[in-house]
C-alpha cells in the first residue's frame, strides 16, 4: 500500500483508485441492489447471489455479517453499501451508528448535539500526541 | 440574450427529500431546517428563471463504477427521478433544455473543458432535493433544468480550482447563447459531513462558516484550497463543496447576498444555502 497523505485522518478512507480496483465486484454486487428483483433474490438467498459475484470470501463474508467498517476496508463505498442498507430498511444514520460503534440513539443525539467534533479527529499524530 | 442572474447553494441530503415527501416537513426535527428556506421560495418564484443549470453528484444511481465521468453535461429533453433503492421520488420529471445544453457542450469543450455529454440519465437526490427545497411540492418545475453531474465519489474529484475555473466557463458560454434567457446556477452538496467509518458524523461549523464566508468575498482563495484540508476539515463527504466553486465561478467576482442560512444537522450533515445575484443583471 503506497502511503498516502489522507491515510493520516483517523476513521477515514478515502475511495481512491486503490480501494476501487478492490471494491469492483463488491460494489457492483451492491449496484444490482437498485433492481427490486435483484433484491428479492438477493434476500432470498443471500449467499446464494452473492456466490454469482466473483468477490472475495472476505467481501462475501463481510457483507452477510452486514460489517460495515469491514466492506468499506475491503474497497466497499458508502454509496453503493448503503445499497445493503436501504433492501434492510437501515437508514443512513442507522448505520453510521453501526460504523462509530454506538447506539442509534447515541449517534443521533451526538448529532443533535452539533455533531462530532473536528478537535481531536484531524489527524492520527494528533491523537497519539493526546 | 442568455444571462446568468444569481446563484443558489445548497446541500442536498437525501433524508430532507424524505421528510417531505412523508409529510414531516412540520416535525420539531424538520421544521427549522425548511424554514430557512422560506424566503429563498419566495426569492426564486419572484427570480423566475427560464433555466436553471445544477450542478450536483451522482451517488451511483446514474453512474455505477463502469463509468465515471468527472463533469457530465445532461443534454436529454427530460430526466426522470431515480430509483436509489426504495423507489423513486414523487417529485416531478425534470425537462432539460437541450438547445442550452447542447451549446453549453460545445463551448465548454472548445474552452477545453471536455464533459461528458449524457443522453439519457436518471437524476437522485443530489439533483431533486435542491429543486424541492427551492420550489416545494409543485405539479410540474417551473422551469427546465440542466443537470450537470460532477464526480465527487471516486477520489479525486476535480480539483476547487478547476471547478471554480469551469463556472467561468460556463459563464463565457451562457452569455454567447442568442436566445433571451435567464438562468440561476446552483451549486449543490455538502456542507461538513462524514457518513462512513468511525469518524462518521463529523461537523466543522466553523470550517463551514469560514467556507460561506470565502466563497462570497473570496472565491480564488477558496478555490485554491487543497481536497485535502476539506476532508480533513470537513469530513469525506464534505469534498461536495467543490461544487459550489462552479456556481460562484459562474458570477461577478462581486455578487449581493440576498439570503443566507445555516443549520446542523440534517440527520448526519450540516446544511448550507446561500442566493447570490449579479449586481445589475437581475
Amino acid at each position: 500500500m503506497t502511503e498516502k497523505p489522507y491515510h493520516d485522518i483517523p476513521g477515514t478512507t478515502l475511495f481512491d483508485a486503490e480501494q476501487s480496483r478492490k471494491g469492483y465486484h463488491l460494489n457492483m454486487f451492491c449496484m444490482s441492489l437498485m433492481k427490486a428483483d435483484n433484491r428479492a433474490a438477493f434476500k432470498a438467498d443471500e449467499r446464494g447471489y452473492l456466490d454469482s459475484y466473483p468477490m472475495t470470501e472476505a467481501q462475501k463474508q463481510s457483507v452477510l455479517d452486514r460489517d460495515w467498517n469491514g466492506m468499506i476496508a475491503l474497497g466497499g463505498n458508502i454509496y453503493f453499501t448503503s445499497k445493503i442498507a436501504a433492501t434492510d430498511g437501515l437508514s443512513f444514520q442507522q448505520i453510521a451508528a453501526k460504523m462509530s460503534g454506538v447506539s442509534q440513539a447515541e449517534y443521533a443525539q451526538m448529532m443533535l448535539d452539533g455533531g462530532r467534533s473536528v478537535e481531536g479527529n484531524r489527524s492520527k499524530k494528533e491523537q497519539a500526541r493526546g | 440574450m442568455a444571462r446568468i442572474t444569481a446563484g443558489v447553494a445548497t446541500s442536498h441530503v437525501p433524508a430532507i427529500g424524505a421528510a417531505l415527501d412523508n409529510g414531516k416537513a412540520g416535525d420539531d426535527y424538520w421544521r427549522p431546517v425548511f424554514a430557512g428556506y422560506e424566503a429563498s421560495k419566495a426569492w426564486i418564484a419572484a427570480e423566475k428563471p427560464d433555466v436553471i443549470i445544477l450542478v450536483y453528484n451522482d451517488h451511483a444511481s446514474a453512474f455505477s463504477l463502469e463509468l465515471i465521468p468527472t463533469f457530465a453535461i445532461g443534454c436529454a429533453e427530460s430526466f426522470a427521478p431515480a430509483d436509489e433503492g426504495w423507489g423513486p421520488r414523487p417529485v416531478p420529471t425534470v425537462e432539460g433544455h437541450p438547445a442550452l445544453a447542447w451549446h453549453l457542450a460545445e463551448q465548454l469543450i472548445f474552452d477545453e473543458f471536455d464533459m461528458t455529454i449524457v443522453n439519457r440519465m436518471d437524476v437522485d437526490h443530489g439533483l431533486t432535493v435542491p429543486l424541492s427545497l427551492m420550489f416545494g411540492q409543485p405539479d410540474a418545475w417551473p422551469c427546465k433544468v440542466i443537470p450537470l453531474a460532477v464526480n465527487v465519489v471516486q477520489y479525486p474529484p476535480p480539483s476547487g480550482k478547476r471547478c471554480y475555473n469551469l463556472g467561468k466557463a460556463i459563464r463565457r458560454a451562457v452569455d454567447s447563447f442568442p436566445e433571451d434567457l435567464k438562468v440561476v446556477v446552483f451549486g449543490t452538496g455538502g456542507m461538513s459531513h462524514q457518513l462512513q467509518g468511525p469518524r462518521a458524523g463529523l461537523i466543522n461549523r466553523d470550517f463551514d462558516n469560514a467556507f460561506l464566508d470565502r466563497l462570497i468575498e473570496d472565491p480564488e482563495a477558496q478555490a485554491a484550497v487543497p481536497h485535502l484540508d476539506y476532508v480533513r476539515e470537513a469530513g469525506s463527504e464534505g469534498i461536495e463543496l467543490v461544487m459550489w466553486l462552479i456556481m460562484r465561478g459562474a458570477l461577478d467576482p462581486k455578487v449581493k447576498v440576498a439570503h443566507r442560512f445555516y443549520h446542523v444537522p440534517a440527520s448526519n450533515t450540516a446544511v448550507g444555502h446561500l442566493i447570490l445575484e449579479n449586481p445589475g443583471c437581475a
